[in-house]
């Protein structure tokens, strides 16, 4: 289903978050959103998963406003795998977890049905994890926790996929084995990414936000330029495609002089004030 | 339950206790001694009964109450509600119009004060419409604190016979337990245990975090707050014709989810079972171990129930991960 948001502002105790903030994923689109902190990429994804309701702008999945969607319907549709820590998973298995997902397909009466332990099956098998299926899911490593938020995010059934950072303290393998199986899935994906090498991998085509607007839109190599990388991230690097097709960022030895002299800045300021 | 009937201040064999249930309840058979008829179905039939509602009352609530703070010292005493209790039924017995009020009035006033405190927590647990966890919890250990500071100054205020009572109060007992308070009780649990396991599913999703559960198409804030009124409600009701007893709804639960698990659609049933089974066995200790007298539940919950909790939390190696 294609995800359009539409000049969204937001304003979080009084300070503006996001500014005329537009993008659009079409059906079966990765769209990575990459900046640096704090340039509001985690805050774009909640007013998508409909979690903080924008003062200005829609989010359109498929051809509906998210925030006119009853929560459980609009859950139907789109399922996130986020940096959430204040949960207390303790005591369920990765069964448990993963079934979760069927949460929005129920209303309080709902019961499980043969619909559902397959969606649950079929989600465990595709991300790989059957055979932690009974283990509590506390006790995994960091990378078998994500594959089972994904798997989780799956059995959802969702047309839409929001990813915070799911590749984040994940070795490098479990980061590519868990790309590829997002490119797999073929479902719409808008993910946030830190990692720009990883971003360059994934997607399709990418939104830079700085500061809360978005900088530069389109496919990786054409936003991913040495301009963005030092005006944006204040670090020196050149872009290309190498023959196997992978876009590759070739960061320069020194940062931006610039970033020197302000990080220098940032040092004496602290000094002083001790 | 019919063992805790027989044993007491006078043992009576089991077969003269079955056939006085059964002559009560399907009125077949025959009336045996008047004297122990009385006992049995006057006194430790009613008892049993209190006893298995308030434990399985009480663990429900310190189960649903763990996972909507999200903190595993999360009980009814926590969050305020058993301390909103006894102020209102210290404030009875010690200002009350004595003996007219204090039987169903103290059980009002325990009510309400529970139900005050709930709704005070939910009232300053919340801002902006957001109910954070955190917030939550520390409101009610606040609340908590007022109440049992008012408390201790109404005490202050009270003769040593009062005294007494309160004391015994607030230790807890369901030694007074009569057939007329019994069907309300039983629906209120009843009807609780059966409506929190219908929230099961979400009760769940809110293990996932808020966010998580946000995206899972829950409204947390909405689920919160009905939780929290619901939880109230509940150990307002048991609180109210037993008194505060305290640790059943801390210990219970984190019992069932270390044997089988978080998932609170089989949690919550299991929880209520235990309490249930578990306030029985306390309160036949507390009628026999100091024959003929009496000893509070309160002392007696958490004195034999710790041990075997800390047992059973260092076996269990589950929790090393969290």
């Amino acid at each position: 289903m294609k995800l359009t948001v539409d000049q969204l502002h937001i304003t979080l105790d009084h300070r503006p978050i996001l500014r005329d903030v537009s993008l659009e994923a079409r059906k079966g689109d990765i769209v990575g959103l990459v900046g640096p902190n704090g340039s509001g990429k985690s805050t774009l994804l909640r007013a998508v998963y409909r979690s903080l309701r924008p003062a200005e702008g829609v989010v359109r999945v498929g051809d509906d406003d998210v925030w006119a969607l009853p929560a459980r319907t609009a859950a139907r549709r789109t399922a996130a795998v986020l940096q959430d820590t204040t949960g207390n998973t303790t005591g369920l298995s990765v069964t448990e977890i993963v079934a979760l997902g069927r949460t929005p397909h129920h209303g309080l009466l709902g019961r499980d049905g043969a619909e559902d332990h397959q969606a649950v099956h079929d989600a465990i098998d595709r991300c790989g994890v059957r055979p932690l299926a009974d283990r509590d899911y506390t006790s995994l490593s960091g990378g078998e926790r994500q594959r089972v938020l994904l798997a989780r995010a799956l059995a959802q059934s969702p047309q839409l996929l929001v990813l915070d950072e799911l590749t984040n303290h994940l070795d490098i393998r479990a980061r590519f084995e868990l790309l590829d199986l997002i490119r797999s899935t073929g479902i719409t994906t808008l993910a946030v990414l830190h990692d720009l090498d990883l971003a360059a991998r994934l997607c399709d085509y990418l939104v830079v936000l700085h500061e809360g607007a978005v900088v530069a839109a389109g496919p990786v190599l054409e936003v991913l330029t040495p301009q963005v990388l030092s005006d944006v991230f204040g670090v020196r690097a050149d872009t290309d495609r190498h023959a196997d097709g992978v876009v590759r960022i070739t960061y320069a030895a020194q940062p931006l002089a610039l970033d020197v002299a302000a990080a220098d800045a940032v040092t004496t300021a602290e000094t002083v004030d001790r | 339950m019919m063992v805790a009937v027989s044993i007491g201040a006078v043992t009576i064999p089991l077969g003269e206790v079955w056939g006085i249930v059964l002559h009560h309840v399907t009125g077949t058979g025959t009336p045996g001694d008047l004297a122990l008829d009385q006992i049995v179905w006057n006194f430790r039939t009613p008892r049993v009964v209190l006893a298995a509602l308030v434990g399985a009352g009480l663990a429900v609530s310190g189960a649903v109450l763990q996972t909507v703070v999200s903190n595993p010292l999360a009980d009814p005493t926590v969050l305020g509600f058993s301390y909103g209790a006894s102020l209102g039924a210290v404030l009875i017995i010690t200002l009350g119009g004595g003996a007219v009020l204090s039987g169903v009035g103290v059980s009002a006033a325990a009510f309400l004060g529970a139900v005050a405190a709930g709704a005070l927590v939910f009232a300053l647990g919340q801002r902006r419409g957001r109910m954070a966890p955190t917030r939550l919890i520390l409101a009610g250990v606040a609340v908590g604190y007022v109440f049992l500071s008012a408390t201790s100054f109404v005490q202050l205020q009270a003769t040593p016979t009062e005294l007494r009572t309160v004391m015994f109060w607030m230790l807890g007992s369901v030694a007074g337990a009569q057939w007329n308070q019994l069907p309300t009780v039983a629906v209120v649990v009843i009807a609780g245990t059966a409506l929190l396991t219908l929230f099961g599913r979400r009760l769940n999703v809110l293990l996932a975090g808020d966010e998580s559960a946000t995206a899972l198409g829950v409204d947390v804030n909405r689920l919160r707050a009905v939780l929290l009124i619901l939880s109230a409600l509940l150990t307002g009701t048991v609180i109210a014709v037993a008194g505060g007893i305290g640790f059943v709804g801390l210990m219970i639960p984190h019992l069932v989810r270390l044997t089988i698990g978080a998932d609170h659609r089989r949690l919550l049933p299991l929880t209520a079972l235990l309490g249930a089974v578990y306030l029985v066995l306390v309160d036949l200790l507390s009628r026999t171990l100091d024959r003929p007298n009496e000893l509070p539940l309160g002392i007696l919950t958490a004195l034999l129930g710790a041990p075997f909790f800390l047992w059973l939390l260092r076996r269990n190696k589950g929790l090393d991960y969290a």
